[in-house]
């Protein structure tokens, strides 16, 4: 059953990611790839990660799709511009990546992966459990990107900012 | 909730690498396929989840959960980016009236 | 210390009148650098009275080039033959700068010609108390440098400038010579150093191995002592003012490559070989020069062609292993020719320019110093006794009747020609009537004080002279000689056969002289008037026409290989080449220039491709 389960999320996965790809419509884009973290997220909790699947679906799904959804709101980049796409270009993305992925399944098609057995409780993948690893060990990485997200902030609001003649 | 030990044997390894592999390349095809520069953005973020999935996958079969804490900083640091990527994206919309970035072919020989 | 400061001051000279010359005024420069050689002689001689006879100043050594393989030093060493060597040069060099103040006094760049005159005589300073022979070669390089610049010092004349790059080039063969011979040196005895190679020799070198090594150091010789065949230079650099020859071209800077044979005599004792050559080519060199100057018109050419033959009298003594005689002939050789120099110096100045004897004539009115110190030196070079020549001379010959009575022919016949030019020179010049232009005999005057002192001076040393070596012949104690223990042992021969040879070479020149008072005197001088001349004379005013063939034989087809040279090989192959280079990366470049095509998926594209290579290679390598 957790097989199938796995295999409904991958397929929903893959299959948005695809149609977030080729989607004509720039909102249909958007709202596939929301529709792929959610499937992602499931895949989280299949791995007993509670805490990621729940911050993906509150951080990326529901801020960063969301801010997606604003700037193209906002620049009303929504009307339908044909921009037609050439063959060319595609016949070329999907070669090359098509070459990408069997490069990478050539380099994993041999290995076999050790599977540690130490069990670690059903607490594995908690806020709690998460939190002291992050409080205590990674506490530095934890205050810097404090920084990162002010200087992000900063950044983009000067970027923004109209020059006064 | 679910006692991912079953998951655990259950599921292969491989497969998990397989799927996050296979939305990488997907999110590659998109990246030189797409012209529209908010599309791009967001391949680039589904390449970045299929990252993490993959290290939280690691991370549960390895039992060790540095790889749930990577992904939660990756988190952090996709955030970021996407905010001053739309904000780049606004000037360039400002420039140019549009968001295709065939567009913007002034540096070239 | 005191062997630096004798070389060094003249070097500080040059750089003060180098860098700083434009702030001193026009007569202060050469008297600034007269003083300072003036201190060196006066230094050399406070050497030389502390040393006496045995004893050796040696300064340093201070390391110059150290590597593993290679190591020469710099350092300065004077035993007696230096001593010597350094005073005459000293001496002799202070005299002609004083002289050089009056006769350089117009010219607008009269510091620069005392600077280059004191760079000079660092440099020979340098050649003599060097004690090693890659020092020594840089003193020579560095006189030969100061002679180019000395006698193109007037360079807007192109015909000096391109005497200066004859004798320059022609020094260079030469020392291409001398520096086959530094190498072969090396490679046989492992150093340099004149007292090292001394202590090595008494181990036995092969024959062979000496003939090389002398043969190449005499090359050099001959290139800077202008010996045949690299003679050609000499009668050219008359194109440099007079001082300039006086001091260079008769007193110094050709006796290096006597003093270098001199130095290295132990090496050339043992090639009997070398010995021959250097004999040979010295006589031969003697009475070819002599010849030509029968028959030339300038009076510094003549005195030119003299120095070459006198030189040639000095190596022919050397070849014949009297280095001692030698060794007097080059010093006494060096004050009467000095003194013949500025004579002719004098004259010209006095006659504002004119060197051709042929307009000249009863000079010793007007000029009386100037006549009778040349007559001095004429006295001297013929050999008239009680005059220093006499005694120099008389050395020479009779080393040679030693070695064969063939050879002491050939240096009487040297002798005589010696003094009918000389004496024809005298009486052309001094006796007779004017034969310039009419209107050019008032302004003639005799030279200023500073001029005429040196002349007495060096007149007094050209008498007194001979008192250093005076053969045993005469009761003299050959002081010379046994101070620089160059006397030979080979030299006790028949007293009586020696008085009769040398009554016999003084009864000789006397007759030579009264013959050139009987063809240079008197109402009709044949060679002035005659327009048209016999071939011999043709041949010998021509200078055997040595140039010419020099001219064709060598210069134009070097000249023409160049040019071949230059058309082809430079112009299609090197130029083509480097060229092509520049047209490869232009065309490649075109080529690959698309791929700044500007369209971002472009890029990515292309990142995505070399993501995949590095993935490809990194698997399967």
């Amino acid at each position: 059953m957790i097989r199938d389960i796995f295999i409904f999320l991958s397929v929903l996965a893959l299959f948005s990611a695809v149609m977030t790809v080729f989607a004509r419509n720039l909102v249909h884009s958007i709202l596939y790839l929301i529709l792929c973290f959610f499937a992602i997220a499931g895949h989280y909790l299949l791995l007993n990660a509670e805490f990621l699947a729940i911050v993906n679906i509150i951080v990326y799904a529901g801020a960063i799709m969301v801010l997606f959804l604003f700037a193209v709101m906002l620049l009303n980049l929504n009307k339908t511009k044909r921009i037609t796409l050439s063959r060319i270009s595609l016949f070329a993305a999907v070669i090359s990546g098509g070459i990408l992925l069997l490069v990478f399944v050539a380099a994993i098609r041999k290995n076999t992966y050790m599977v540690n057995p130490v069990s670690l409780g059903s607490d594995f993948g908690s806020v709690k459990f998460l939190g002291k690893i992050l409080f205590n060990e990674y506490i530095l990485p934890f205050e810097i990107s404090s920084i990162l997200f002010l200087s992000a902030m900063i950044g983009s609001i000067i970027l923004i900012k109209k020059e006064h003649r | 909730m679910i006692n991912y030990q079953s998951t655990l044997q259950a599921v292969p390894l491989n497969w998990y690498i397989l799927v996050s592999l296979t939305l990488f390349c997907i999110g590659a095809i998109g990246i030189i396929y797409r012209r529209n520069s908010i599309v791009i953005i967001m391949c680039i973020e589904l390449m970045i989840n299929s990252v993490n999935l993959l290290l939280a996958a690691f991370s549960a079969y390895n039992g060790n959960a540095d790889g749930q804490i990577f992904v939660f900083f990756i988190m952090v640091v996709a955030a970021a980016e996407v905010t001053v990527g739309l904000a780049l994206i606004v000037v360039m919309y400002r420039n140019i009236n549009s968001t295709d970035i065939s567009l913007f072919n002034n540096l070239k020989w | 210390m005191l062997l630096a400061l004798i070389v060094l001051l003249p070097l500080a000279g040059y750089l003060l009148l180098t860098f700083a010359g434009k702030y001193f005024p026009r007569s202060s420069g050469g008297l600034l650098a007269s003083l300072l050689v003036a201190i060196s002689f006066l230094l050399s001689m406070g050497a030389f009275f502390m040393t006496r006879q045995h004893g050796m100043f040696v300064t340093g050594p201070f390391s110059w080039i150290d590597t593993a393989e290679f190591r020469a030093s710099f350092s300065l060493q004077a035993d007696s033959l230096t001593l010597v060597m350094s005073v005459m040069i000293t001496g002799v060099s202070a005299l002609i700068h004083f002289y050089s103040i009056g006769y350089m006094k117009e010219d607008p760049l009269i510091n620069r010609f005392f600077s280059y005159m004191n760079l000079f005589v660092f440099f020979m300073l340098l050649l003599v108390m060097a004690d090693n022979y890659l020092l020594l070669f840089a003193g020579w390089e560095g006189v030969g440098l100061c002679s180019y610049l000395l006698i193109g010092f007037w360079f807007k004349n192109p015909e000096y400038a391109k005497a200066a790059d004859k004798a320059f080039i022609i020094n260079r063969i030469g020392d291409l010579g001398f520096l086959l011979a530094i190498a072969t040196l090396y490679i046989t005895f492992g150093t340099l150093k004149f007292a090292d190679i001394q202590t090595q020799l008494q181990s036995g070198i092969g024959v062979n191995q000496m003939t090389l090594i002398t043969l190449l150091l005499f090359t050099g010789a001959v290139g800077k002592s202008a010996q045949i065949p690299l003679f050609t230079w000499l009668p050219d650099a008359m194109a440099g003012p007079t001082p300039v020859s006086a001091l260079i071209h008769a007193a110094t800077m050709v006796t290096a490559g006597i003093y270098l044979v001199i130095r290295s005599r132990a090496l050339f004792m043992l090639s009997p070989l070398s010995m021959h050559v250097v004999s040979a080519i010295g006589i031969i060199t003697a009475l070819f020069a002599a010849s030509i100057a029968l028959r030339q018109f300038d009076i510094k050419k003549i005195l030119a062609y003299s120095t070459i033959s006198q030189l040639g009298l000095m190596f022919f003594a050397l070849g014949l292993g009297a280095f001692d005689a030698s060794l007097f002939h080059l010093l006494t050789h060096a004050f009467f020719k000095a003194l013949l120099f500025l004579c002719a110096g004098s004259v010209i100045h006095g006659l504002h320019g004119q060197q051709d004897i042929r307009f000249m004539g009863h000079l010793k009115e007007k000029t009386p110093v100037t006549f009778i110190t040349m007559l001095i030196g004429a006295l001297a070079i013929s050999g008239i006794p009680p005059f220093s020549g006499f005694f120099s001379k008389d050395g020479i010959l009779a080393a040679a009747q030693q070695a064969s009575p063939l050879l002491w022919i050939l240096g009487l016949g040297v002798s005589l020609l010696t003094s009918f030019y000389m004496f024809r020179l005298i009486y052309l010049v001094f006796y007779g009537q004017y034969r310039g232009e009419t209107g050019s005999w008032d302004p003639i005057h005799e030279s200023p004080r500073i001029m005429t002192t040196p002349l007495i001076i060096l007149a007094i040393l050209s008498v007194i002279s001979g008192l250093i070596n005076v053969p045993g012949l005469f009761g003299g104690g050959e002081w010379l000689g046994n101070y620089t223990g160059l006397v030979q042992v080979m030299r006790e021969g028949d007293h009586l056969t020696e008085w009769i040879l040398m009554i016999i070479t003084l009864l000789a020149v006397s007759g030579m002289i009264l013959l050139a008072r009987n063809r240079f005197t008197g109402k009709d001088i044949p060679e002035v008037s005659a327009t048209t001349t016999k071939p011999i004379g043709r041949l010998l005013t021509g200078k055997y026409y040595v140039d010419e063939i020099y001219q064709a034989v060598i210069t134009n087809p070097l000249a023409r290989i160049s040019d071949t040279l230059y058309s082809f090989v430079e112009l299609k192959i090197v130029d083509a080449l480097v060229e092509g280079v520049g047209a490869t990366v232009s065309y490649l470049s075109r080529i690959f220039r698309f791929l700044q095509s500007g369209s971002v998926s472009f890029y990515l594209f292309f990142m995505v491709v070399g993501i995949i290579l590095v993935l490809v290679l990194n698997l399967f390598m």
